[in-house]
């Protein structure tokens, strides 16, 4: 058991600023030329029913995507990434935004196994967020093709496509469409392995990707983050990458693994998030954590787009108060990787879980759970764990600012988990 | 000699000879809901009978070629017309069953749609909306099928369907309040743009996902049929139910025409079959007759018409609500042949899937505003000075009421906490506290000028 005076002496030790001085990015003060723009720009901006921020904020600033550094912003970062295989840090990179690199997983896929066909609504011209330009064209419409509206007969259709030995990846057009897909996925694709027993076969060829997450403007029914829903459902894995380069090679291992995956693509990153993408074929590992960033203070668990809100705090909270913070991708979400998180809780003490669907019964509820049932972290802990999450509300339009956490809200949590 | 199965006998007259040539026989053909249950008792067969008696086909006659069905030797269904592209009845009996000035209503109604989605379209283009859809070909649908219900019946939209709000009685300020998410939209601002609701019109609110809205109606028909059997005082109401070709693939579809069926619930299902789902063509979405043809199959009185004859939807309408009104209740399809003259929403670029020359083309052969126009030039009640005033007047008054309702404040941040329960949660409440205290912490993080009463509305 923890004795209260190490607290007291956590408490002594790192106490930061609760409001960060004026960042430098924000300080920058505009030009002549510039502030006639800003006004030119700022008149319907100020109208903007959604995705303003305001004019004295010092932490919730829009992400800078051209300088986080959990973008490879070069070649040679890109290409030094340890998780690569020697032909691909050998080879060549090329800039690309989220939706490409699913476009360039997707051709390679379709390229390199015969097997793979790729179907959902409105597929075949690009899809609604592009991801799968010219794959029709490329590759024939008997692979590549638009199915009719129902959610419930791609699921069931790819289900059967995977079960004769194919490997399917079904696009659901929004993540907030998936739910008549549940009974395809939760009863059918899930259970199809455990169920056929000794037969052995199995729906492991099956992918699923959905675009997820809120884009400031989507309201109830273009911005959820269903994660938690299907990482209650064993058998099926659940992933999210946060980059052009996780999205490539976490698509290429769902889509070579032998289990369902569902992957959930953050929609607001498509374009948002840009970066040196390695050219050859490539996969990074399912169930495995990331360390975007060593540590000894506080662990900060994310996944997806709320990472770089993570990272802009982190960097603020590192100016304020020496504090310093460990941030882990948990990338795969189920199932996840207990060891990187509990290596990395018993060196900090303490841990913040931040994700954009609802508080309750979230994936933070999971880890929170999973940390305090490790005897070895759990002595280890000096605070107890934090969740930064949307409310338990549905997603409103005029309010996703309050809704989703953001670098304030992160922000303060590290300075409440610091100060416990 | 051998009979070929269906030859010169139709269902309807099949089952009367059976009824006739065997009266021996009770066939339980009809299955309203107020002729009670089917017994499997009553299916007894006499030897050498020439019917089959399955519980699952009982006026099925037995046939001894055997033959497939070929859907395409069948001629598709006719597509009903009372006025043509040129303005001019064709259908010899129809009569117009409205006064002028009615018609006038009705055309204007049309061209305020018409006229505010162009608007919009381009507020959105301009970053002051963050979203919109426009209905552009379709407002005769919307519109005409909206004039022939009454009042007290229960509408359920899909998300196109801003002529049905505006002939029942939607305000260009309510359409703006809404547009904008302003304190006087009863959204509370949850919701994206075009997701009108209206409990004074009966109009339930728009939810995104597409025919959700389809079984929800027929339960919502079903409960004014029962509510009617309990108290013969309330008006005999139905439900209209409107959705896309598009829609009618998810499965929601299916089960709400069959489960209206078999619950003989006062239900009119209008599809507007504009071509398109997003870029999905018909002939990608279905390779049936259409929507209409599945009404049948589920047993469901159907009539296809020229969605861009304001008048054959207006009469096919009236004539549908007549018909689930009767024998207790019971459901009607209406599918609407129209045309999505625009992109799906400010989202979306058809030409990246369709050609600029063929929604030319259809712009310029038809229109249903243009055809009512005619008809009512033809009639002597319209013409181009009318026409002219009316376009300014709607324009300025669209204008004006878009620019009231920018100049309302938001509504107060509390209303996201809010109707997720009946009343707050205790977990709620205390993230309300939590927001509050943050929101306090960190003033100059966020932005609350624009919402009703800031920060405080967090307060209980």
């Amino acid at each position: 058991m923890k004795s209260r005076s190490i607290r007291v002496l956590s408490r002594a030790l790192t106490r930061p600023a609760l409001v960060p001085p004026q960042s430098q990015s924000h300080a920058a003060a505009p030009t002549s030329q510039g502030q006639t723009q800003t006004r030119a720009h700022r008149q319907p901006q100020q109208q903007r029913p959604y995705s303003t921020h305001p004019p004295n904020a010092r932490l919730n600033l829009p992400t800078d995507y051209g300088t986080t550094p959990l973008l490879a912003h070069s070649s040679q970062t890109a290409l030094t990434n340890p998780e690569l295989p020697a032909e691909a840090r050998n080879g060549t990179t090329k800039r690309m935004n989220l939706f490409q690199a699913v476009n360039d997983a997707l051709s390679i896929a379709l390229a390199e196994d015969e097997s793979v066909m790729i179907f959902g609504e409105d597929i075949a011209f690009g899809g609604v967020f592009r991801c799968t330009s010219k794959l029709a064209d490329t590759y024939g419409a008997e692979r590549v093709f638009n199915t009719p509206l129902t959610e419930q007969g791609i699921m069931g259709f790819a289900i059967g496509v995977a079960a004769e030995g194919m490997r399917p990846v079904a696009e659901i057009q929004f993540a907030d469409y998936v739910y008549p897909a549940f009974d395809q996925l939760v009863n059918e694709a899930a259970k199809f392995r455990y169920r056929d027993g000794a037969c052995g076969r199995s729906v492991g060829g099956l992918t699923v990707r959905m675009p997820c997450g809120g884009v400031g403007h989507g309201a109830l029914y273009h911005s959820q983050s269903p994660e938690s829903l299907f990482t209650h459902i064993p058998g099926l894995r659940v992933v999210m990458p946060r980059s052009p380069v996780q999205a490539k090679g976490l698509l290429l291992a769902a889509i070579r693994s032998n289990d369902p995956v569902v992957f959930m693509e953050p929609k607001i990153l498509y374009r948002a998030a840009v970066e040196q993408v390695p050219t050859m074929p490539y996969t990074l590992p399912l169930s495995k954590a990331e360390v975007l960033k060593e540590g000894s203070d506080v662990t900060v668990i994310s996944y997806g787009q709320p990472l770089y809100k993570c990272m802009a705090a982190i960097e603020q909270m590192e100016k304020t108060a020496g504090v310093k913070v460990e941030l882990i991708d948990l990338r795969t979400i189920y199932p996840w990787d207990k060891e990187t998180v509990f290596a990395s809780v018993r060196k900090t003490g303490r841990c913040i879980v931040v994700h954009e669907a609802p508080v309750n019964a979230g994936v933070g509820a999971e880890i929170a759970a999973a940390i305090q049932e490790d005897a070895e972290t759990f002595v280890r802990m000096e605070a107890p764990v934090m969740r930064v999450a949307g409310w338990s509300i549905h997603t409103p339009l005029l309010y996703e600012t309050f809704n989703v956490p953001d670098v304030a809200r992160i922000y303060k949590s590290i300075y409440k988990i610091m100060g416990f | 000699m051998k009979r070929t199965c269906l030859s010169g006998l139709s269902p309807l007259t099949a089952t009367r000879r059976v009824a006739q040539k065997s009266p021996l026989l009770v066939l339980p053909v009809k299955t309203s809901a107020s002729q009670g249950r089917r017994s499997t008792g009553s299916l007894s067969q006499r030897p050498d009978a020439k019917h089959v008696s399955f519980p699952g086909a009982v006026k099925s006659a037995f046939c001894n070629t055997m033959r497939f069905e070929e859907p395409s030797t069948y001629p598709a269904l006719s597509t009903y017309r009372a006025v043509d592209q040129h303005g001019e009845a064709v259908d010899p009996d129809f009569k117009p069953d409205l006064s002028d000035e009615a018609v006038v209503k009705l055309y204007r109604d049309m061209l305020t749609v018409s006229i505010m989605d162009l608007i919009m379209f381009d507020a959105q283009r301009q970053g002051r909306l963050s979203f919109y859809m426009v209905s552009a070909g379709e407002e005769a649908v919307s519109v005409g099928t909206a004039s022939a219900l009454e009042k007290e019946d229960v509408i359920f939209c899909q998300y196109r369907e801003q002529g049905v709000f505006r002939q029942r009685g939607f305000t260009l300020a309510d359409f703006m309040n809404q547009l904008v998410a302003n304190r006087k939209d009863p959204g509370k601002g949850r919701n994206m743009p075009v997701h009108y609701g209206s409990r004074e019109l009966n109009i339930h609110t728009i939810s995104s996902p597409l025919a959700t809205q389809l079984p929800q109606a027929s339960g919502a028909a079903y409960a004014l049929k029962i509510q009617r059997m309990q108290d013969p005082s309330i008006p005999p109401r139905v439900v209209a139910a409107y959705f896309g070709e598009g829609a009618a693939s998810e499965g929601d579809f299916h089960a709400a025409l069959n489960i209206a069926a078999t619950r003989a619930c006062p239900v009119i299902f209008i599809c507007r079959n504009n071509g398109y789902a997003i870029s999905t063509p018909t002939l990608e979405q279905y390779r049936g007759d259409g929507i209409a043809s599945r009404g049948l199959g589920y047993g469901i009185e159907t009539i296809r018409v020229d969605g861009n004859d304001f008048w054959a939807v207006r009469e096919a309408t009236k004539k549908a609500r007549e018909l689930a009104l009767q024998d207790g209740g019971k459901p009607v399809l209406i599918e609407a042949m129209t045309y999505r003259v625009s992109h799906h929403s400010t989202s979306d670029d058809s030409f990246a899937y369709r050609a600029r020359v063929e929604v030319e083309d259809w712009k310029r052969r038809d229109n249903p505003i243009a055809r009512l126009r005619k008809w009512m030039e033809n009639k002597g009640m319209w013409d181009e000075n009318k026409e002219k005033e009316a376009r300014d007047a709607i324009r300025r008054e669209v204008l004006k009421a878009f620019s009231d309702a920018e100049r309302e404040k938001k509504p107060p941040i509390r209303g996201m906490f809010e109707d997720v329960y009946e009343t707050l949660t205790p977990d709620l409440e205390a993230q309300m506290k939590e927001l509050r205290e943050h929101l306090d912490e960190f003033p100059d993080e966020y932005d609350l000028s624009d919402f009703e009463g800031g920060r405080g509305s967090l307060d209980k």
